[in-house]
């Protein structure tokens, strides 16, 4: 019964508190699993901060946050939550949770592709980032809604906003000084590309797509017209 | 009966949540409905002070929830009028002492009794906002005209919204048309832009509210009174009645362009 329990639910502890572990199996039994493990040792568990390794499970904002509140009931704080899927890194993103701790993650078998050509990476969010919503991608971000004012995108690669930016973007994140940003209405709070930050003068009224790029060590917004998109 | 368990959160403190509860409660229990108020914000109550029920208070959710009184001992009843009743928060507790299953398992024995079930929700995003998010059937996020308070009311319609409990619905309180006359002010326009969430209602600034609540007498129970006014409507809204927005100050013509804004923009 105990061998069991350690293939499913695993616990270490890391420099920020808890790290747990789960397997694969089913979520309802696995959530479970872990609840009555917390139980057996709810003096050790409680007030615990624990990070969350949920593997490949896709989960919706109901599940985490459903597991969220149960940790919670038993006086554990969730601060993190690490995923090989990017539906679960977005959902934990969206319910204020982090998505990456500083100690480096067990192995795993199945890891997603790091190796890639450039530019063939891409995640695509299709709803209005609003306040506090942080999305961190390595490759490119396209967004189609807006970006509120305390979002906040960082990207790898491009990114593309099919509607208001408000927020704040980072694009070339790991210093590619040839991403761009797109936006139809161009109105960062503050915007970075590879190394470069620009605070954009507030703007009035009516505006036209534009897109901000690194021309002669600066960053540049010119109007996003066919034959300049194109490229 | 089953009742509708409806949350008024806002993110940012003082932007009169409080006072909406109080009033909404108030407005409702007016027009015939049975409806019980929770205070959400333990160990900074301010719902019974509002409602002139302090010094009534014995048991608490709190107590409840621990099982040291029955939920109908903690139900303080609002004698001005038929079928308000209040549970308060405990003062000397704070927000860990109950959880968002307890809130679930409170609302769902109120359910059979009432029409609605209110949650004073508290500031902030924490466990006391799940708290009080968790039972919830609605959501109304209240928010000034002021861009601090927008920010925050974006970043709850973002958390409810991810609790799958939305799209919450949106009242702005404290609008003042002289200052958005002149433009020192957010238009009604402006904040419903960033949030794009269906607007249920505007309180106008009034004095009144300020005088009422530290009397412990909801504006609402005031006739005369333009926030009063403005809180009954939101009631009525809330009940699915389709309600005009008000001309609240004819001679500007402000309110004009914000209800013709509504019958070309809501749905």
């Amino acid at each position: 019964m105990i061998q069991e329990k350690k293939l499913t639910v695993q616990i270490k502890g890391i420099r920020d508190g808890l790290l747990i572990s789960l397997g694969e199996g089913e979520w309802t039994e696995l959530q479970d699993t872990l609840i009555q493990h917390i139980q057996e040792r709810a003096s050790f568990f409680k007030g615990a901060r624990v990070a969350l390794d949920v593997g490949n499970h896709i989960l919706r904002a109901i599940e985490l946050g459903g597991l969220r509140d149960k940790l919670s009931d038993q006086g554990i704080n969730l601060w993190a939550v690490l995923s090989n899927s990017p539906t679960t890194e977005q959902t934990a993103q969206v319910l204020g949770l982090a998505t990456k701790i500083f100690t480096p993650r067990p192995e795993r078998t199945n890891q997603a592709p790091t190796h890639h050509a450039d530019g063939e990476l891409s995640l695509l969010i299709q709803k209005t980032l609003r306040s506090g919503v942080r999305i961190v991608y390595e490759g490119s971000v396209v967004v189609i809604g807006d970006v509120n004012p305390g979002a906040e995108i960082i990207a790898g690669g491009s990114v593309i906003v099919w509607g208001k930016l408000r927020g704040v973007v980072h694009a070339g994140s790991d210093g590619n000084e040839k991403a761009a940003v797109y936006a139809l209405d161009l109105n960062p709070m503050q915007l970075r590309i590879a190394n470069y930050i620009a605070v954009p003068p507030l703007r009035k009224g009516k505006s036209t797509p534009e897109m901000a790029v690194i021309t002669d060590g600066q960053v540049e917004a010119i109007q996003w017209e066919t034959k300049v998109g194109g490229k | 009966m089953s009742a509708t368990v409806l949350t008024i959160s806002s993110g940012k403190g003082g932007v009169g949540k409080t006072t909406t509860t109080a009033n909404l409660a108030v407005a409702l229990a007016l027009n015939g409905q049975k409806v019980v108020c929770i205070d959400g914000d333990i160990g900074l109550r301010n719902l019974d002070v509002v409602m002139g029920l302090e010094n009534r208070i014995v048991f608490d959710v709190v107590d409840v929830v621990e099982g040291r009184c029955r939920l109908r001992q903690a139900m303080i009843r609002d004698k001005r009028v038929s079928d308000l009743y209040l549970i308060p928060a405990a003062q000397t507790r704070d927000k860990s002492a109950i959880s968002p299953s307890d809130m679930v398992r409170l609302c769902d024995d109120l359910r059979s009794e009432f029409d609605w079930v209110i949650i004073d929700c508290p500031a902030g995003i924490e466990r006391g906002f799940r708290n009080a998010l968790a039972p919830a059937d609605v959501v109304v996020v209240v928010t000034n005209p002021e861009v601090s308070a927008v920010r925050d009311a974006d970043r709850i319609i973002g958390l409810v919204d991810a609790e799958e409990k939305g799209p919450a619905r949106l009242i702005i309180n404290r609008l003042n048309p002289a200052m958005v006359k002149r433009g020192d002010m957010l238009t009604p326009d402006d904040v419903l832009e960033l949030l794009a969430i269906e607007l249920i209602g505007i309180v106008p600034e009034d004095e009144n509210v300020i005088m009422s609540t530290n009397r412990g007498q909801p504006v609402v129970f005031d006739g005369k009174s333009r926030a009063g006014l403005a809180y009954q409507n939101i009631a009525r809204r809330l009940r699915g009645e389709k309600v005009p927005f008000m001309d609240l100050e004819e001679k500007d013509g402000f309110f004009h362009r914000i209800s013709r804004f509504f019958k070309s923009g809501g749905d």
